[in-house]
């Protein structure tokens, strides 16, 4: 059997659709699996914050509200960049996939970098009015609720700590597809790591839309 | 199913409509609307709306096969069930807890005996 197949179709899929509509399906059921898997963490967020209600509004305050604005935009801003570089591929436009993509690894490698600016501030506080927030025997907060607060911040360092685990996965796959579009492997017949990645990408973008409220905003009336 | 490309004023506007979201939630933030719930159901509202963006347009939903709308769909009955049957049992122990030591408001006497007087035990 002489063979016309293209070389990125693998042998198991019968055509492009259906290796495409595999590849989407999956990244989607994964997908289900990380919203139970964070939603187990908003869920103990919620039934904490219920009973120490006054430590959430406390912790809450302490953190830096512009800086997780900043990020949020930044995040964003990054899923918009993602967007663009699925689409690129989808035009057949091979080097404006790798160039969107290398914006959305700059962009993503720049809300890591405010995050770790915001996590330096709890872990070496300054000599003004910063306090030690990081739970622990060090914990540092003049309240009456100060061991409440520190189960607000148990929350916070998990989940931000677990988003930016999500992010620096993320980072590390859009590195490989970079140096693969850079060969110019993805284009308008085949784009489906870019588009299964972008799926993932902008997950972790949804999560952040509710992270931010949740531990920034609450309180600040 | 085959999606089509998604023109870029398309994206740029859903952008735009996130950008504006975020300032708004900061904005209402600082809002007293009297009541701490409010405030959190006006910042929830908000977060999935955004959200809602970014499944529809972002991760192609809108142009997507039905079944995926089913399996993203899912994902939120799950979440719910998850919340929703933690909460009846933490927010509901309190109020057990009262119940079991009152008399419970349709007998009309304790629904508890009360301890024998220790002087009739005293012979």
């Amino acid at each position: 059997m002489s063979d016309s197949r293209p070389h990125y179709l693998a042998h198991h899929f019968d055509h492009l659709e259906q290796q495409k509509q595999s590849a989407t399906l999956g990244i989607w059921l994964f997908l289900i699996t990380e919203v139970m898997f964070f939603g187990g963490l908003f869920l103990g967020y919620i039934v904490y914050r219920g009973l120490y209600p006054e430590a959430w509004h406390l912790g809450s305050g302490k953190l830096d509200i512009t800086l997780g604005a900043i990020n949020t935009v930044v995040l964003i801003f990054s899923s918009l960049t993602m967007a663009m570089a699925v689409r690129s591929a989808q035009v057949g436009s091979r080097k404006g996939c790798a160039h969107y993509l290398m914006a959305t690894i700059i962009l993503g490698s720049t809300f890591l970098g405010i995050k770790a600016i915001e996590y330096g501030h709890k872990f070496f506080p300054g000599p003004d009015s910063h306090y030690y927030l990081v739970p622990g025997a060090k914990f540092h907060l003049e309240s009456p609720v100060a061991d409440q607060v520190q189960i607000f911040f148990s929350f916070y360092f998990t989940m931000t700590g677990m988003h930016a685990i999500h992010m620096i996965i993320g980072i590390g796959i859009l590195l490989w597809l970079y140096v693969k579009a850079l060969k110019g492997n993805y284009h308008e017949h085949y784009y489906n790591p870019v588009e299964v990645t972008g799926l993932y990408w902008h997950f972790v973008d949804i999560v952040w839309i509710f992270l931010f409220p949740l531990l920034y905003l609450i309180g600040r009336h | 199913m085959e999606h089509p490309v998604v023109p870029v004023k398309t994206y740029v506007s859903v952008f735009a409509a996130l950008m504006v979201l975020t300032a708004l939630t900061v904005y209402v933030a600082f809002i007293d609307f009297g009541h701490g719930l409010l405030n959190d159901l006006v910042a929830m509202t908000i977060a999935v709306i955004k959200a809602m963006l970014v499944l529809v347009i972002f991760m192609h939903l809108k142009y997507s096969a039905r079944i995926l709308w089913l399996i993203a769909g899912s994902s939120v009955v799950w979440l719910m069930v998850m919340i929703g049957l933690t909460l009846t049992d933490y927010r509901s122990r309190e109020w057990i807890e009262s119940q079991l030591h009152r008399a419970a408001p349709w007998t009309s006497g304790p629904a508890i005996e009360q301890p024998a007087e220790p002087a009739a035990s005293g012979h």
